[in-house]
């Protein structure tokens, strides 16, 4: 999981959040564990990311707890937080290359969050066909060089909506992979 | 686009153990073109034959204009699908004996329509459909591609209100794939005639105006607003 866009983090540590109350440090380990294993994050990111959600009122703190450093914060998602997350999830992304990414992330944190991985593949899907739908008719009414162009995105969309569909197929599998 | 044409309420059909159909809804809108798409063994087909009257639902109902093909007789269903409906397989629906043009031509033949006014016609179809060099062969002598626009003119010739089409591109390579399907769209928008297609092909699926997936022998239906 190379390319996890930077709204990304932010969606992924209030998803987390909103599974469980979490350390900074626990975050961080969760994150690249199921998400960024060959690129895991830096500290930097991880709270320069928890003081923006800090400042929005997605998060707060719910506790302080004496460690043999600096004392440890305990972040817990707020009700702002937990809607964020809930219109995340809910709309499909812009079909564009290395997508997966995010949609993988996605399905992760909607099926820890107790949220349908399957309605948010569904959207994503019918997202897909709507710009493939454009795509069919440009290619309809342009030349050859029109035709070629779109094609090649077509043929792009239509690969990731294989993966969509054998991610939906896959989902009973996944579910005890993420949760147990 | 949204006058309601055919409405399913609640399908459920058994195939032995098997549920094929467990409380599927779909309404087909007049002139538009509706895709059903799913993974093999989602139930797809069967929807589309309970919807065209060819096999009943177990329950549920399926309206249209005001009656329910599932409390229809074997009989009232035929004369339906016969009057009001046509179809589009992947293979094997030519009557090998018969030129293509006579091929087309059968449908306003059956309806006693005279030789010569069903054979203009039937001309006219295949000049639509883009295959007019191929009307004096039969159909072992034509291309996949031109015999499936063959019968893309023969499902359209009798004007009917619902085009059913299962896989209709699954035989053909991509261009000739897309070249049925473009035509196809297009003849049926010339006709008003709405289209129902049951495809696994994304691409394919790309000439509806939407799309319903069925899943399990259910029908689902998804939206949402973008995340830029």
């Amino acid at each position: 999981m190379c390319i996890v866009l930077s709204v990304t983090i932010r969606h992924t540590f209030l998803g987390l959040l909103e599974q469980q109350p979490r350390h900074g440090y626990d975050l961080k380990r969760e994150y690249d564990e199921r998400f960024g294993s060959d690129r895991p994050l830096h500290y930097g990111q991880v709270y320069s990311t928890l003081s923006r959600l800090l400042k929005n009122g997605l998060i707060e703190v719910e506790g302080v707890e004496p460690g043999d450093g600096p004392e440890r914060k305990r972040y817990t998602i707020t009700d702002a937080g937990v809607t964020d997350v809930a219109d995340w999830l809910s709309r499909p992304e812009k079909p564009e290359p290395y997508l997966q990414n995010t949609l993988y992330s996605k399905v992760v944190l909607a099926l820890l969050t107790g949220r349908s991985a399957a309605d948010l593949l569904d959207t994503q899907r019918s997202e897909h066909l709507r710009l493939m739908r454009e795509l069919t008719k440009r290619k309809a009414a342009g030349d050859l060089a029109d035709q070629l162009i779109c094609d090649f995105a077509l043929f792009h969309l239509e690969a990731d909506l294989r993966w969509l569909e054998l991610t939906a197929a896959r989902l009973d599998q996944l579910t005890k992979v993420v949760t147990g | 686009m949204s006058t309601s044409l055919l409405t399913a309420t609640g399908l459920r059909k058994q195939f032995g153990a098997t549920t094929a159909l467990d409380g599927a809804d779909l309404t087909i809108n007049a002139g538009e073109v509706l895709a059903i798409m799913g993974p093999s063994g989602s139930g797809k087909s069967t929807l589309l034959h309970c919807i065209a009257g060819i096999v009943p639902a177990d329950s549920g109902s399926v309206m249209y204009q005001g009656r329910d093909l599932v409390a229809m007789s074997d009989s009232q269903r035929s004369a339906l699908r016969r009057s009001d409906f046509s179809f589009v397989f992947q293979f094997g629906q030519l009557v090998p004996e018969l030129t293509c043009l006579e091929n087309v031509a059968l449908p306003l033949r059956i309806d006693g329509t005279k030789r010569k006014e069903a054979e203009r016609q039937a001309r006219e179809w295949l000049d639509r459909l883009e295959v007019t060099d191929v009307a004096d062969h039969r159909p072992g002598e034509v291309s996949g591609g031109q015999g499936q626009r063959v019968a893309v003119a023969r499902s359209l010739i009798a004007r009917p209100r619902i085009l059913f089409a299962d896989e209709p591109t699954g035989a053909l390579d991509s261009l000739n794939g897309e070249a049925v399907m473009r035509l196809l769209t297009e003849a049926a928008a010339e006709s008003g005639c709405a289209v129902v297609l049951v495809t696994h092909e994304a691409r394919v699926a790309a000439y509806s105006h939407r799309e319903v997936t069925v899943r399990d022998g259910r029908t689902r239906q998804a939206v949402g607003a973008l995340n830029d």
